[in-house]
């Protein structure tokens, strides 16, 4: 730690062709450096400390987090808080709040898509804006091209993220780990590049514009109230997605990604078709992104492929990873953590991303299961009484 | 146990869900309304600030195309507000970023709308501006940009409340080409571009207009890659080839790259480029390669007294010179602070008719704006690089 | 024929810059199975200290020999500790944890370091000085490959050469290869694994030092941006060649980087990139570990 302190000062100067020495920055991050590693160092020394406490006592007590969301007692009263704030939200707050909050949303609802992928099936994908992207021009280009509107393409965007799943995923599943990682990423920015390049079909660079925002029966709507209306249509989005996502996660195929997560092999002996099933989470991620993709042109009636590019895959992987893979409520509250609060710290704009890098390896280094880590699910065998 | 709870909790967000879109379409009908209370308020009170919204990137890695404009708008408003203001109305600069994406764009937009801004200057990129402007449309807002030079933008008619004080793509290509043809007397020319919005409409635009005349043909179209580590391929394409200029879209980091490979390689080919190459960091980056490179440029209007001024201000308060499109900008904000002035309103329909009718003093040169929302008044002209420095080409 | 020649020259000067930095990249993944998304910003921190280095260097008239040398071994050891940081605050705590979390982190350096140079040295591009001395010998071949090409052609052989040895022959080298193989094993036979894993990133990093003055003294300029989409290329041609394996990494930079400049010269570059992640798939699907990586068995 002491070993580095010197370099962190010495390489904040700066050059412009002639050389500033900024011995005042120097000072302050000499001094930074120095407090921070004591922090940093207690840190660790606190993890250890618990590590060593966990090994050492028999059962560990699930994480507070956990035990406040099995006992009914918070749950409920918990959702009917959250449920009347979620509706109560765009009438309190202004226009912009809930713009940012549809964001938010539209981010959950991918987010949770990729932890079908990544969080149960344990397939890392990098390339997941792919099918963001393919999701938003579905919409963008039939509306233009044959006038469709938001709820007929709605489905057809999640169809054709569905379609591309299984093609993309097809020949990619046969790798394994980091392999499967660069391949995805591969497609995603091949995807992306198609775009950018072939105007006749996605206009090139320049995108699409004007894209209408989802209408309800031919209304016409004030600005304002489309933002509610699109507010509203993605809770109950995102609802439906967490329906879904938990009906698959108990479902005979979900047990079947998990398993596949643990150990392919052991998978396999045990009779699971390992592509097949491999394929139905690449394809079902996908599905969402897809409809995501859709809801996102719509919202910014405005796409062009530079809003498709490995960041973007990468936040929404990071959404998933801090939340805590494999947990609906923490990848919520992930995608809310992560695109609110860029929103917020609008004051410290020129620190954001710096702020937001060094959160993520603090994050990983003291919490690596993410906020809300999910419970492994045991299922134990209990002897029933002689009685029944 | 689990599966029980969430099919009860499913069908309670159902219900609650339902209840919302209820709420909401209670809501609805009370929406039009607020609007129009919100008209009426600031009339009686005279004395509440104009709000104007400055919104661009202002961090990221566009943030040096954002930060002058809010120099620029900054250093506007200070002098009139120093002069009580317009109209007897003091004005207050919303500034939001939005960090050139389209995404973001929107929310900014939002932003800036829900602060019941008057009039928008920005935004910096073309297509965050693009995907903006439908909400400032809607708002009934007008939008006045120093810097989107997309021509969909105002040729399209999409945007009747969209203004610029700068020209168009195509007038930059129109001008290289003609450039080409008529002073340089080229006729075989390669088109490059980099992929990317700006440069790639550009190059689009070259292209096109090189076809239509008989004079020249395009020998090589193609897109490079921003950011890569060489271009000695597509520099030995050239080469082969036998074009004797290239016609480039794009910025000056890649255009720097490819001149100092071409003339590595000894070639000594034309090299005729666009706005985001004249820029002083290309002959910074280049170095004696940028020697006689050709690019299109704002009219220099450094000799206007009024832009003296404003750079001179630049300089007094911020001790530097002013960054990309800081001139612009500040004709922006002056048209604008103009338009108000002398439509005595803050009306959207004032304030544009203001600007398309209304004949204003600026750095740029008088200007008003003409229907599609260009400025009359503001072209290009083609810069060489003589000795280190841009030098016009008359 | 001249043309293919052309083609060919620039395609293996392309795969030696991103041999340079691929180098680095295998190694540590090697040891320890990590994409260590933060490579490319060590190799742009390398290129920024030299600079800094070298323009002050160049204000108190220092010759040019002495300069570039000088720089290359400041950026070299600067890069070498930012690695050894790096390593230490972002990787080592995550030693037992999911291989996902040390990824993350890994992009939160990543994010970390570009911006805090980002910070520190603003946005814009800045000429970076061509170090490299023309050499007198070469004037009449200049048209055809300038001297920094082949000082980057050397520098990449011998880099080679030198890890090759070192993995082979040396101590440090059997240790290392220990715990690429058996982590666990290693520890009970008595190898400081942590040690072996601070080295590898120290070497990493000062490759990816090197090739950042190397490589942006070629190309002339630099900003914080360089590092994140050189590093993406980079990986793709470690992964090509086979992730892991020294003379895999420079296989799959020259076959990634003759790929690109032919499909170039040949096709166009309007959809260079999408063909180099095709070939990448393509050549995935028929040999899943990359040109050179050993077939995996998998132990039960």
């Amino acid at each position: 730690m002491f070993l580095t302190f010197p370099i962190m000062v010495i390489k904040v100067n700066t050059i412009e062709n002639i050389v500033v020495w900024r011995w005042k920055n120097l000072f302050i991050v000499g001094i930074g450096v120095f407090l921070l590693s004591f922090v940093w160092r207690y840190l660790i020394k606190r993890k250890e400390v618990g590590k060593k406490k966990a090994e050492a006592g028999e059962l560990v007590k699930p994480p507070i987090t956990q035990r406040v969301l099995k006992e009914p007692k918070f749950y409920i009263p918990a959702l009917i808080a959250v449920a009347v704030f979620a509706i109560a939200f765009p009438f309190v707050f202004s226009m912009y709040q809930t713009n940012i909050m549809v964001t938010a949303l539209i981010y959950v609802v991918i987010s949770l898509g990729l932890n079908i992928v990544v969080g149960l099936a344990g397939l890392l994908d990098l390339g997941y804006v792919a099918f963001y992207a393919v999701g938003a021009y579905t919409y963008a280009l039939l509306n233009y091209h044959f006038g469709l509107g938001f709820w007929t393409v709605l489905p057809i965007g999640a169809a054709m993220g569905f379609l591309f799943g299984v093609l993309l995923g097809f020949p990619v599943l046969r790798l394994r780990g980091d392999y499967l990682a660069i391949v995805t990423l591969g497609f995603g920015e091949i995807i992306r590049l198609i775009l950018e390049n072939w105007n006749e079909f996605s206009f090139g660079p320049s995108g699409i514009a004007n894209i209408p925002r989802p209408g309800l029966f031919g209304i016409q709507m004030s600005l304002h109230s489309s933002i509610i209306y699109l507010y509203f249509l993605m809770i109950g989005l995102t609802l439906f997605t967490i329906f879904v996502v938990n009906r698959l996660q108990d479902s005979r195929i979900g047990r079947a990604w998990i398993a596949l997560r643990e150990d392919e092999i052991a998978c396999q002996a045990m009779g699971i078709d390992k592509t097949k099933t491999k394929l139905t989470a690449f394809a079902l991620g996908a599905t969402w992104a897809g409809m995501g993709g859709v809801v996102f042109a719509a919202k910014t009636t405005f796409i062009n492929p530079a809003s498709f590019t490995i960041w973007e895959s990468i936040i929404i992987l990071c959404v998933v990873v801090i939340g805590g893979m494999g947990s609906i409520i923490g990848v919520i509250i992930g995608a809310l953590i992560l695109i609110l609060l860029p929103e917020y710290l609008r004051a410290f704009s020129e620190y954001r991303m710096l702020i937001f890098g060094a959160v993520l390896v603090v994050m990983m280094v003291f919490r690596p299961g993410g906020i809300i880590s999910d419970v492994r699910r045991i299922y134990r065998f209990e002897e029933r009484e002689t009685t029944a | 146990m689990m599966k029980n709870h969430f099919g009860k909790l499913f069908v309670m967000a159902i219900l609650v869900f339902f209840a919302g879109s209820l709420m909401y379409s209670c809501g609805e009908s009370q929406k039009p309304a607020e609007p129009a209370k919100k008209a009426e308020a600031p009339a009686p009170k005279a004395m509440e600030p104009i709000k104007i919204g400055v919104a661009g990137p202002h961090s990221g890695d566009l943030a040096s195309y954002g930060i002058p404009t809010v120099k620029a708008a900054e250093l506007v408003v200070e002098k009139i507000n120093g002069k009580c203001g317009v109209n007897g109305r003091k004005i207050k600069l919303i500034i939001e970023d939005d960090v050139c994406k389209p995404e973001v764009a929107t929310n900014t937009a939002t932003k800036v709308v829900g602060e019941g801004v008057h009039a928008v200057i920005g935004h910096i990129c073309s297509g965050a501006t693009k995907a903006a402007l439908g909400i400032y449309k809607e708002s009934k807002i007008a939008a006045i940009s120093p810097s989107a030079t997309n021509p969909a933008l105002t040729q399209s008619g999409d945007y009747p409340n969209f203004f610029r004080t700068i020209a168009s793509d195509d007038a930059q290509a129109k001008l290289e080409v003609d450039f080409a043809l008529d002073v340089l007397k080229l006729k075989n020319i390669a088109v490059l571009h980099d992929k990317g919005d700006y440069g790639k409409g550009l190059a689009e635009f070259a292209k096109s207009f090189l076809e239509k005349d008989s004079r020249a043909k395009v020998v090589l179209y193609e897109g490079i890659t921003p950011g890569a580590v060489d271009y000695s391929a597509v520099v030995q394409k050239i080469k082969r080839s036998n074009a004797e200029a290239v016609i480039f879209g794009g910025y000056h980091p890649e255009a720097s790259k490819i001149v100092a490979q071409m003339r590595k390689k000894k070639m000594d080919t034309i090299f005729i480029s666009d706005d985001g190459v004249k820029d002083d960091t290309f002959i910074k980056v280049a170095g004696k390669y940028a020697e006689g490179v050709y690019a299109t440029g704002p009219m220099d209007t450094s000799s206007n007294p009024m832009a003296i001024e404003a750079i001179a201000a630049h300089k007094k308060k911020y001790g530097s010179d002013p960054g990309a499109f800081f001139l612009n900008a500040y004709a922006a904000t002056l048209a604008l602070l103009n338009a108000i002035d002398k439509s005595c309103s803050t009306d959207y329909d004032d304030i544009v008719n203001a600007l398309r009718t209304e004949f204003v003093a600026t750095p740029l040169g008088i200007l008003r704006f003409d229907e599609r929302g260009d400025a009359i008044g503001v072209g290009f002209s083609i810069y060489q690089v003589q000795n280190g420095v841009y030098v016009e080409i008359k | 024929m001249e043309y293919f020649l052309e083609l060919f020259l620039s395609g293996l000067i392309r795969g030696s810059i991103y041999a340079l930095i691929a180098l680095g990249y295998t190694m540590v993944y090697g040891i320890i199975e990590l994409i260590n998304f933060a490579h490319g910003e060590i190799y742009m921190i390398g290129a920024f200290t030299a600079l800094i280095v070298a323009s002050v260097l160049t204000m108190l008239g220092w010759n040019q020999i002495a300069i570039i040398l000088l720089a290359s071994v400041v950026a070299v050891i600067y890069s070498s500790a930012y690695g050894y940081t790096v390593e230490k605050i972002a990787y080592q705590p995550l030693r037992g944890a999911p291989r996902l979390s040390a990824l993350i982190s890994a992009i939160g350096m990543s994010l970390f370091l570009q911006n805090y140079v980002l910070l520190a040295q603003t946005s814009d591009f800045m000429p970076f000085p061509s170090l490299i001395p023309e050499f007198k010998f070469m004037e009449s071949y200049e048209h055809i490959i300038s001297s920094p090409e082949i000082v980057i052609l050397a520098t990449t052989t011998l880099v080679m050469i030198f890890l090759a040895f070192l993995i082979k022959f040396t101590r440090m080298g059997k240790a290392m290869r220990a715990t690429a193989q058996d982590r666990e094993m290693a520890m009970l036979v008595g190898v400081d694994v942590d040690r072996i894993i601070s080295f590898t990133f120290i070497i990493g990093s000062a490759t990816a030092a090197l090739g950042g003055v190397l490589i942006a003294s070629h190309i002339g300029q630099i900003n914080f941006y360089i590092g994140f989409l050189a590093g993406i290329k980079a990986f793709v041609a470690a992964v090509l060649g086979g992730i892991g394996s020294i003379p895999g990494a420079v296989v799959g930079s020259l076959v990634l980087g003759w790929t690109e400049s032919f499909f170039t010269g040949y096709v166009s570059s309007d959809y260079e990139d999408v063909f180099a992640f095709l070939f990448l798939v393509f050549i995935l699907i028929f040999r899943p570990s990359g040109i050179m990586g050993r077939a995996e068995t998998e132990k039960v």
